[in-house]
């Protein structure tokens, strides 16, 4: 290792601990361990898969926090067509059970970054591809528009970017005619932080959204998970989803 | 009438290599370099008008494969420096730095179709060079 | 027995280009179509992010399809030696490649990105099906354009057979794949079966038949060539047991689906409720697609009227077929939590509708258009088609045997 890059990683994990004295503060945002963090020019490792857990008995009907905050992050807008063109990479679902006492439930949706994608299977480009941390993502250099990651996904995740777009964060690069869906605020991770939605539910109160590492046993999400009794939305595909919900 | 064609041949291939190339050059003006922000950059001009293509290319796939950021070669970190002060942007007119070049070299740039050409807010909470 | 048959270009000037400016104009609608959603983007269509694939996709998949089965007649000629379809096989391999290009024009145009079809033509990502249809497609303009050329080139007509054997086997391939685009996707109630790869070949060689007929009489009218009713009379067995064949498929499809009940919502919405989809599925697809066409090709008394009617009703309900399949099937709610009633900003359990802008339908016809041309302009410079194909020049030997 050379000494630039030695102090590249001194610097990194400085940040990286200052990030995490903010972040202490923010509930229900848990940051990856220190003994995970990379260093500038280190690539993801296959060794942490990133995943969440939603709480939907504290998700709360008409609270739509972990929305706005995603669309603030990844500068979405709505755009000038219908509103189903516009993207959504995150929304909310008001359920209601239809039988009995028609229980209410409202929690959000989004990519469930699964294990085994069915987008990343059919892309014709390889533009749909999964990160070694578990991360679903599209490669918009490669993305053609085809669209038939979208008619591949169970949860209707994706969204199609239907008109030219101006006012992109610098972060978060998006284009008119690529397919694009929720990265988990791939920028925020790769710096130390978690997603916004997540920040924003734990500042909100609601403090339904849980993110970490589900292989790391000794992190607050895999011990939730082996404790309390979650699902996966449609775990009849088998896709292994990242995204886990508590009180359906 | 065979040594004819010949000179007329020629006249024909001096024209293509001196002529057209004066009138084309005099018709189209030099790119403008106006660097708003002027300092170091991560290589030489020389190097950097080569090869910056395939340096960010290289950069693209590492970042958005292996989510390596923060390096040397970054995109944002050329808007930051070569942006102009008039409208804060790499793109707008023929004297904005990334389009003076490419519309001199008659080259597309791809990368704003869904990169913000505009600098924004601070990046990666790590390590400029 | 070909010694005798001459081939010949399309002689009457005027109707060619008459033909071609038409073509051409619809051409050009369908490439300013696509210039101007690439300025502006999908947003000016009526697609968006619940039906994603709309009326550019229908035209595109029933041109693909179609093309496979467009080349029945040839391997009829080749493959199964039946010598009397010979001189109309070279027909029969230039519309197939026609609506192949067709088809694949509206699918590239139709792209988000199709300036970045280079990208497609790189870089693949071998487990998709997609994929592997870039394959499947430019391998059957290759295999179809050799076959075509040993087909027409007198030395090399030994060869025609091998090659129209391969061509054989590939489109079965390449419609199975076609299929396969919609079979292979698991969330999709509508879709996921196994059964849509054999229903779309059999979709495929009554689509393309139909198309092969009708553009043989239309060509035959066009410079006044004679066209004997024995050879066409002899495809209507054919056209009708493959109409059969794709209403058999259909039937065990849906009777499939039936069986389990949790798809008795999308079968009820394709069945019955469904609107314009059960319309299109009742009339366009089942009557006029196959209940009418059969008729028309089985009661006694049949004439050569009565089986190009059938061939464009045949045509008429494979567009109602690929609307229903492909835009229905988009069109149901994808059921994320079985048990609730779901609603949300984005849609969920609400049936999604769709109505096709001006762009996306000039962009589809354009894609016929284009077929349309190839063919035109291939039989104008090219000598495809037999001066005369009356019985007596392309089956002397059943004529004798009928006149002994």
């Amino acid at each position: 290792m050379s000494e630039e890059q030695k102090t590249g990683r001194r610097a990194f994990i400085a940040a990286s601990v200052g990030a995490a004295g903010f972040v202490a503060l923010a509930p229900g945002v848990k940051l990856m361990d220190l003994a995970q963090a990379r260093a500038p020019g280190e690539s993801v490792s296959g060794k942490v898969r990133w995943g969440m857990l939603i709480d939907t008995t504290k998700c709360a009907t008409g609270c739509s926090d972990c929305v706005a905050a995603c669309a603030t992050e990844n500068a979405i807008e709505p755009g000038s067509g219908r509103p189903a063109q516009s993207s959504q990479w995150i929304r909310k679902i008001e359920l209601k059970e239809k039988t009995g006492g028609h229980r209410e439930l409202s929690l959000p949706m989004m990519c469930q970054h699964c294990a085994n994608p069915p987008c990343v299977d059919v892309c014709p480009t390889g533009a749909s591809f999964k990160r070694a941390d578990g991360i679903v993502l599209v490669d918009r250099h490669i993305c053609i528009g085809c669209r038939y990651c979208m008619m591949a996904c169970p949860y209707q995740a994706r969204s199609f970017v239907h008109e030219p777009l101006h006012h992109q964060n610098p972060e978060v690069p998006r284009g008119q005619g690529c397919v694009e869906a929720c990265t988990f605020c791939v920028q925020r991770i790769d710096r130390g932080q978690g997603p916004a939605c997540v920040e924003a539910c734990g500042k909100s109160g609601h403090e339904a959204m849980l993110f970490g590492d589900l292989n790391d046993p000794g992190g607050e999400i895999a011990k939730r998970i082996s404790t309390v009794a979650s699902s996966q939305v449609r775990a009849d595909l088998r896709l292994d989803p990242g995204v886990r919900y508590q009180g359906i | 009438m065979l040594r004819h064609a010949g000179l007329a041949f020629a006249a024909f291939v001096a024209f293509i290599v001196f002529a057209l190339p004066a009138v084309a050059l005099a018709g189209v003006p030099k790119p403008v370099i106006d660097i708003a922000n002027p300092g170091q950059c991560i290589a030489s001009p020389e190097v950097m008008r080569r090869t910056h293509m395939d340096m960010l290319l290289h950069q693209r796939d590492k970042t958005m494969h292996e989510g390596q950021r923060g390096g040397k070669v970054d995109l944002n970190g050329c808007i930051d420096c070569h942006a102009s002060k008039s409208n804060g942007s790499v793109l707008g007119s023929n004297q904005n730095f990334c389009q003076s070049c490419h519309a001199y070299a008659a080259v597309k740039i791809d990368c704003f179709e869904c990169h913000q050409p505009k600098p924004g807010k601070a990046r990666i909470a790590g390590i400029k060079p | 027995m070909a010694a005798n048959i001459v081939y010949r270009e399309i002689a009457n000037k005027r109707t060619f280009w008459l033909l071609l400016a038409l073509c051409g104009v619809f051409i050009a609608g369908g490439f300013w179509a696509h210039l101007t959603m690439e300025h502006h983007g999908h947003v000016i269509t009526g697609m968006d992010n619940r039906i994603v694939w709309g009326l550019p996709h229908v035209f595109a998949v029933f041109l693909i399809v179609a093309a496979s089965g467009a080349l029945n007649v040839a391997s009829t000629a080749s493959v199964f030696g039946k010598s009397i379809y010979k001189p109309l096989a070279p027909l029969s391999g230039l519309l197939s490649v026609a609506l192949l290009a067709g088809g694949l024009a509206v699918l590239v145009l139709d792209l988000g990105r199709s300036d970045r079809i280079i990208v497609a033509a790189t870089r693949y990502n071998f487990k998709s099906i997609f994929a592997w249809n870039i394959f499947l497609y430019t391998g059957f303009f290759a295999i179809v354009g050799g076959y075509l050329w040993m087909m027409m080139e007198r030395r090399m007509n030994a060869y025609a057979k091998p090659l129209g054997a391969t061509a054989f086997i590939w489109r079965l391939v390449l419609t199975t794949g076609t299929g396969s685009i919609f079979g292979f996707l698991i969330a999709r109630e509508a879709y996921q079966s196994a059964v849509m790869a054999p229903m779309f070949i059999s979709f495929s060689l009554s689509y393309g038949t139909a198309l092969y007929l009708l553009t043989l009489a239309a060509a035959c009218a066009i410079d006044d060539r004679p066209l004997g009713d024995a050879v066409v009379r002899r495809l209507k067995n054919l056209l009708a047991t493959f109409v059969a064949a794709s209403l058999y498929f259909v039937a065990v499809f849906h009777l499939t689906n039936l069986y389990f009940t949790r798809n008795h919502g999308v079968e009820n919405f394709i069945l019955v409720d469904g609107g314009i989809f059960t319309a299109l599925f009742w009339l366009g697809q089942v009557a006029i697609g196959s209940v009418l066409p059969l008729f028309l090709l089985l009661a006694p008394g049949v004439n050569r009227c009565r089986i190009l009617l059938s061939c464009i009703a045949i045509v008429i309900g494979g567009f109602c077929q690929m609307y229903v399949t492909i835009i229905g099937g988009q069109a149901w709610p994808l059921d994320l939590f079985p048990g609730f009633a779901a609603s949300s900003s984005f849609f969920d359990g609400e049936i999604h509708g769709y109505v096709p802008s001006l762009w996306e339908t000039l962009l589809a016809l354009g894609g016929v258009a284009l077929a349309a041309a190839i063919v035109i302009v291939a039989l104008k410079l090219l000598r495809f088609l037999p001066e005369r194909m009356d019985d007596q020049t392309l089956d002397p030997s059943h004529s004798d045997a009928r006149a002994q």
